[in-house]
């Protein structure tokens, strides 16, 4: 739950906002280009300085979900404790968003772990490898559409013996 | 760069042909858990460490999309291993949250309790371990002897040492029964002045201080930058914690402080962990003191928590509800929505981002790994110091590579 005046000058500086609440927790969808200004401003001029989380929700069989990816960045303002969730919905044509490591350092290995698990690209970040999983994974394994088995992946992976090693 | 430059005094230190690659783990000792870092060496000196992680990947995050809120209880014991209680606790306040349930208020201190001894028992391996890592090997042991206590209360309290799995959907496992209480007192009783034990045997030990101070220095705004939570961020003078900014569960009622230090070095963590262990005992008092009667579990008419055995073969809600929530196409609904709640776990911020899609399994469970992000500031604090700094600073982060990986 934010401050009304925070939600309303939010509001009128940026466009193509959506706002909603659920169970206290304020929320804001932004579309792609206003993302990093808005992003910005919450950080300079709201201090929402703390990035607690960035995470990524594949909709693919999600009901009523129109698009295919949202991003999740959740905010906090360390000085009047409020919490603020910033999403960011993409489609599968065009996976990239504007890197947050300029503002924050600890956003490295928050960006690498969802261009691990869902391939989406980071726009700036400079290392984006993947981080969990090995270099040769090609997948991308919490898309909806990867199996929870796996599709064998594992099992082809090189085994190195003594001599090669 | 700048300020490793200086250290190196060369242009770019990494690209010098003279350094030495050390890999550090996978498997190593001092690690505790399988994690590997590729250190570039000028001599002793670390010039680069590279973290090269994933070996205990086991993507805890997609089996959260296939079992449901109460099931994966056992996977969260599996994360924080040293302290499965806090996130067990973690889960379930998160379900909670996005499922709109209200806990009895007995559950909320229960919960308390069970959270705050997870903290001393995390406390007390980390800080333990970091000794033992630094050669106080006594030190260790003291802590490991508090620990055991611990495990026993956890032992009687619901069955389980290490995987605990305590907490349920709207209620926990088992009433805490006076038995437990009173091994939970005989623990408190006897916990400070082992911590004083503890202090006395290094706070004042030349080499154990050599090795602590002035080594991974993080400051106040590098610890926000790096989006560091819990004692890494309190060490450095980040006074957040969660219990004191949002209270959930019942730390409102509580008398405690914060504890904070201003240094941001290996032996700051270790202080303030120190100091954390002395409030949780003091919360566990206040708790088990102040212990509300009533249910532990919301009632049958939620629908949301099993009822116990008696009300199953004696009441026919009982019956009904134990069908509902145990058939495999029936279960309890949670909302079509998206919620995100924390708590303050041993070892920072532990959250989950829950989408719930209207079944009884989460449409996509998301952990905030407090160590995934700690680790992450490893080799900025580590640039510059000797190899021996390596296990101190990784000590005092506390990294744990199941919930580093997950």
């Amino acid at each position: 739950m934010i401050r009304p005046d925070v939600l309303d000058a939010m509001q009128d500086r940026f466009d193509g906002l959506q706002m909603s609440e659920f169970r206290g927790q304020s929320r804001v969808v932004v579309p792609r280009d206003g993302f990093l200004s808005l992003i910005h401003w919450l950080r300079d001029e709201q201090a929402f300085t703390c990035l607690a989380d960035i995470t990524c929700v594949d909709y693919q069989a999600y009901r009523d979900a129109r698009n295919r990816f949202g991003l999740v960045y959740l905010l906090s303002n360390l000085d009047t404790n409020e919490r603020l969730t910033v999403r960011v919905m993409l489609d599968e044509d065009d996976l990239v968003v504007p890197s947050l490591v300029p503002l924050w350092e600890g956003a490295d290995w928050l960006e690498r772990e969802v261009w691990d698990m869902f391939g989406v690209r980071f726009d700036g970040h400079p290392d984006l490898r993947r981080i969990l999983l090995p270099e040769a994974f090609t997948a991308f394994p919490l898309r909806k559409d990867y199996p929870m088995q796996g599709r064998g992946e594992r099992h082809n992976f090189p085994v190195i013996n003594r001599d090669q090693a | 760069m700048a300020s490793l430059s200086e250290t190196v005094g060369v242009a770019d230190p990494t690209e010098q042909d003279y350094l030495w690659t050390l890999n550090f783990g996978p498997q190593h000792p001092a690690t505790h858990t399988t994690l590997r870092i590729v250190l570039k060496l000028d001599g002793e000196r670390v010039v680069d460490a590279i973290p090269d992680i994933g070996y205990l990947h086991s993507g805890f995050e997609k089996i959260g999309e296939h079992l449901d809120y109460n099931q994966y209880v056992t996977v969260t014991d599996r994360m924080n291993y040293i302290s499965p209680m806090a996130n067990n606790v973690a889960w379930h306040h998160a379900v909670e949250t996005l499922a709109g349930i209200e806990i009895t208020p007995r559950c909320k201190y229960v919960r308390v309790i069970v959270a705050e001894l997870a903290r001393i028992s995390d406390h007390l391996l980390s800080t333990g371990a970091m000794g033992l890592d630094v050669g106080a090997f006594t030190f260790f042991l003291y802590a490991f002897y508090m620990r055991e206590k611990i495990y026993d209360i956890f032992e009687t309290l619901c069955g389980a040492r290490f995987t605990n799995s305590y907490t349920r959907v709207g209620g926990v496992m088992h009433d805490i029964t006076p038995l437990v209480i009173e091994k939970i007192r005989s623990f408190l009783d006897e916990a400070p002045k082992t911590f004083g034990d503890m202090q006395r045997l290094v706070n004042r030990n030349r080499i154990f201080i050599d090795r602590m101070k002035g080594v991974g220095v993080l400051t106040q705004e590098e610890a926000v930058r790096y989006c560091a939570t819990g004692p890494v961020a309190r060490a450095s003078g980040v006074t957040r914690d969660l219990r004191k900014d949002e209270p959930y569960l019942a730390y409102e009622d509580f008398d405690f402080d914060v504890c904070c230090a201003r240094a941001g070095d290996c032996f700051a963590r270790y202080y303030v962990r120190m100091a954390e262990m002395l409030e949780s005992v003091s919360i566990v008092q206040q708790a088990l003191e102040n212990l509300p009667a009533g249910p532990i579990d919301v009632g049958p008419e939620d629908r949301m928590a099993l009822p116990t055995k008696e009300q199953v073969y004696q009441t026919i809600e009982g019956t009904i509800t134990h069908f509902e929530l145990t058939m495999s196409n029936r279960g309890f609904e949670v909302p079509n929505d998206e919620s995100y709640a924390a708590i303050e776990s041993p070892n920072g911020e532990l959250g989950f981002y829950l989408v719930g899609d209207g079944s009884d399994v989460a449409y996509r469970a998301r952990c905030r790994p407090p160590s995934f992000i700690h680790f992450s500031v490893f080799p900025y604090l580590i640039r510059g110091h000797t190899l021996s700094d390596v296990v101190a600073v990784l000590g005092s982060l506390n990294i744990i590579a199941a919930e580093l990986d997950r």
